[in-house]
């Protein structure tokens, strides 16, 4: 741990703030999938950015944790480098791009692939928390309708997916029930990263800052990806194997290599790729 | 309205540590979590409960306190909330009843109070069998103390979801906590 | 072989490096001070202390001059760094009617008490490109001064408001909600519909307020008044028991005049728009007072149906920060979201191909 920045207070936000956001994130694991509206702050970073994770991540570290931050499930997007300098700056704390190693991962659009434990807490970006704000534009109609667990228009939309394409056509930020009580937008997480949500062993903090939003979905709590009985939830990947490590199971980046139809896949997440890079390495 | 106890030793990094705890509890309800370093609390108040005070309740958070003046005197000095009966966010009665304190409304369930419970002892051990989120199969947890009558009340709020009360309990520098979503069994 | 880009960390430091030398320009040029900024760019600095929601005319100019003349992204330092700071106390309400005054003009009365001040203002300026600004060094004429006649300038709101032709707003004990501290929730109470549009970005509220002009709301505003110049900011100390001054800030008013038909209990009167920022920024506070008014459509009970008068579009699309944030987030990569619509869009390109060739 090095010192933090001075002029400001550990993890930036001042005390009240924090007290503030963590009332907030309590009331939002006590009730899995609930947007729990809080008095997000203006942070130095842009809204849209991140600031919602940060929020939540400056509320929750310690000088004891040792944080992750990845966008796009790669630790060295630029975006990621910025937020884990910003927390090396004003908290100290000791960071990692190693999954195994973190205590707190924050994560724009990926869930990791190596399954996270109970001594870890997953940190989400959220653009726009509101899973219906595509239905419905109005946050007051909205509120109600999870208030009555009214979510027909939901499924009517997918319906017609499936009426027009012959599939649920939602790829990414694709809704997920809660506890059997709650739909949730996962944030812009593929659809092939939704089933990890379920059951999963570590808690999952859901931070919006420009929407003012925190969610929560406790650990081993059940998590469904809407779906229909004859057209089930299918998780989306590119069916080839990353050209670095092998991997058939993990999720894929397309990286163009020519302008003549030339192009190889590799993992997205960047520590799962190097670490079963280095293991063939020391196999062989 | 001054008091001769003090708050936490480092106010910033204590406040992190047991609200880390208290995160665990909610979030893995019916698992103990020790306070640590446990503040030296006023009469009235056990540590892990002045601990909870210090790190969420504010000028922000009218709270409920029935734990004798010389707590009243501290909570006021140390977090500088207002003291009040009615539609308080966060209560420390023992006399307080589950059904009758503020369980949000069904738009706003968030602003269901959170009870702050004494109790005698909590352990990780059959007593009451817990299951719902944050919990993989089951938990036990034993606690002695309770008010009696206390699971079938926990039974008929938990019945209002998403509207509902929470519950920190504390013992000694430990705590446990009850989510409005767990099920309680007396087992 | 293919190596995966790395180099993020080293990448941003020489984006900024490179930043810092496009802000400074030619070095054979002086570097601008900030406190030119402050007294020569003073309209740019006083739309930055608005939409910063930070009346510090030296804090402004800094900004402006780290954003290299980027109002919205000047405007995004200031707040912040205004969230930082803490806060002491909530002040009394400014009185307007008591403003030092530097211009103040009614669209309603040819004369009036305290007259017609034109002030320092752009209205009645040819907009031909003054070529003498080009060559430095000139120092303008002085400009004639008067007298101040010292007689008291009364608000024309209220002149019209003592003959029961202006509605009175409603007097609140209520604290306001402070936006900077809690979420907008709806219904929006008017406190938090003005704070936020005192912050809002300007080129919104003047397309918004213009809108209603052209029929987008039923409007037929008049400007009652608009005034321009310093007003005494007051503080009750809790440890003190008595109100004290503790300073002037700039501000502009815009009182809105507004028909309203009546009603059966209530007899014909007008209604008021209400627009106030920090600084001069005259186009800012009559756009807001154009809004604030179309906002009250519910309250007047007039049909809603125009976006001006819409409290959740207007209050959740009027901060530049938060809408310039979102809309460039869309630069950040998205290619893990956009791989699974490509694998999305070939599946069914596939399918579609499939029943297509077994149709034939």
């Amino acid at each position: 741990m090095t010192a933090p920045e001075s002029g400001y207070n550990f993890a930036y936000l001042d005390e009240s703030t924090k007290r503030m956001i963590r009332r907030a994130i309590l009331k939002g694991v006590a009730i899995p999938g609930h947007q729990v509206p809080f008095g997000s702050r203006e942070m130095p970073l842009p809204y849209g950015w991140g600031t919602g994770g940060i929020q939540v991540t400056a509320s929750i570290l310690g000088p004891a944790d040792v944080l992750k931050v990845i966008d796009q499930g790669a630790d060295d997007t630029t975006n990621a480098v910025s937020i884990r300098a910003f927390f090396r700056r004003v908290a100290g704390v000791a960071t990692t791009e190693r999954t195994a190693e973190a205590t707190v991962i924050q994560t724009r659009h990926r869930i990791p692939e190596r399954p996270l434990t109970e001594n870890q807490i997953l940190v989400y970006q959220v653009p726009m928390p509101e899973p219906l704000f595509r239905l419905e534009a109005r946050v007051a109609e909205t509120r109600r309708m999870h208030a009555l667990a009214d979510y027909g228009l939901m499924h009517v939309r997918l319906y017609e997916d499936v009426a027009r394409h012959g599939r649920i056509a939602t790829s990414y930020n694709y809704p997920v029930m809660v506890n059997g009580r709650y739909l949730m937008s996962p944030s812009p997480i593929p659809a092939f990263d939704n089933p990890k949500m379920h059951r999963m062993p570590a808690l999952q903090l859901f931070g919006a800052g420009r929407e003012k939003r925190i969610y929560a979905v406790p650990p081993w709590t059940e998590v469904r990806s809407l779906d229909f009985d004859d057209h089930p939830f299918r998780p989306i990947r590119a069916p080839q194997s990353c050209a670095l490590c092998g991997s058939q199971e993990s999720y894929l980046d397309e990286v163009l290599t020519d302008d003549r139809g030339g192009r190889i896949f590799v993992c997205s997440d960047t520590d799962w790729c190097a670490e079963r890079q280095a293991a063939r390495e020391a196999a062989e | 309205m001054d008091t001769r106890f003090p708050g936490f030793a480092d106010p910033v990094l204590d406040a992190q540590a047991t609200f880390r705890a208290v995160l665990e509890a909610m979030s893995r309800p019916g698992r103990v979590q020790r306070i640590a370093p446990p503040p030296e609390a006023p009469p009235g108040l056990s540590p892990a409960a002045a601990a909870v005070l210090l790190t969420l309740v504010d000028a922000a958070t009218p709270l409920r306190l029935t734990a004798g003046p010389e707590a009243e005197a501290w909570v006021r000095f140390h977090c500088g909330c207002p003291l009040l009966r009615d539609g308080a966010a966060f209560v420390l009665d023992p006399a307080a009843r589950l059904l009758d304190l503020d369980p949000g409304t069904d738009e706003e369930p968030e602003r269901g109070a959170t009870l702050i419970l004494e109790v005698a002892s909590l352990q990780e051990s059959p007593g009451w069998r817990l299951t719902g989120p944050g919990i993989r199969d089951a938990h036990d947890l034993r606690v002695e103390g309770a008010p009696a009558g206390f699971v079938a009340e926990w039974s008929a709020s938990r019945a209002r979801f998403p509207r509902g009360v929470d519950v920190i309990l504390c013992a000694g520098a430990r705590i446990a906590a009850l989510p409005r979503s767990v099920a309680i069994e007396d087992g | 072989m293919y190596v995966a880009t790395k180099g993020g960390e080293r990448a941003i430091g020489a984006a900024h490096a490179w930043l810092a030398e496009e802000r400074r320009g030619d070095t054979s040029l002086p570097e601008i001070e900030v406190a030119q900024v402050e007294q020569q760019l003073g309209l740019a600095v006083d739309r930055v202390m608005a939409e910063g929601s930070c009346h510090d005319r030296g804090l402004a100019a800094l900004a402006v001059k780290q954003a290299r003349g980027d109002l919205i992204e000047a405007a995004f330092l200031l707040r912040a760094y205004r969230t930082t700071l803490p806060r002491f106390g909530a002040s009394a309400p400014l009185d307007t009617g008591a403003m030092h005054i530097r211009r103040r003009i009614s669209a309603t009365y040819k004369d009036l008490p305290g007259g017609q001040v034109l002030g320092p203002t752009f209205d009645y300026t040819h907009r031909l490109l003054d070529f003498r600004l080009a060559a430095a060094g000139m120092t303008p004429e002085t400009a004639p001064e008067a007298e101040p006649d010292g007689t008291a300038t009364p608000r024309v709101t209220e002149l019209l408001a003592q003959e029961g032709l202006m509605q009175r707003e409603a007097p609140s004990e209520v604290e306001p909600g402070d936006l900077t501290r809690e979420p907008l929730s709806f219904p929006a109470d008017r406190p938090v519909r003005l704070q936020a549009l005192a912050r809002g970005d300007e080129g919104f509220l003047l397309g918004l307020g213009y809108s209603t002009q052209r029929g987008y709301g039923n409007a037929h505003p008049f400007v009652g008044e608009i005034r321009v110049g310093d007003v005494a900011v007051c503080l009750t100390p809790p440890e003190l028991g008595f109100e004290i001054e503790i300073g002037d800030i700039g501000v502009t008013e815009c009182q809105m005049v507004n028909q309203f038909h009546g009603s059966r209990t209530e007899p014909p009167q007008f209604t008021r728009g209400y627009g106030l920022v920090f600084g001069h920024g005259e186009r800012k506070a009559m756009a807001m007072a154009l809004v604030d008014r179309a906002l009250r459509a519910e309250e007047m009970g007039e049909e809603a149906t125009a976006p001006a008068q819409q409290a959740e579009f207007v209050l959740y699309h009027c901060d530049n920060v938060e809408a310039t944030g979102f809309v460039e987030h869309l630069k950040l990569p998205h290619y893990v979201d956009f791989q699974s619509e490509l694998e999305n869009v070939r599946a069914m390109r596939a399918s579609a191909e499939t029943a297509r060739e077994a149709a034939e």
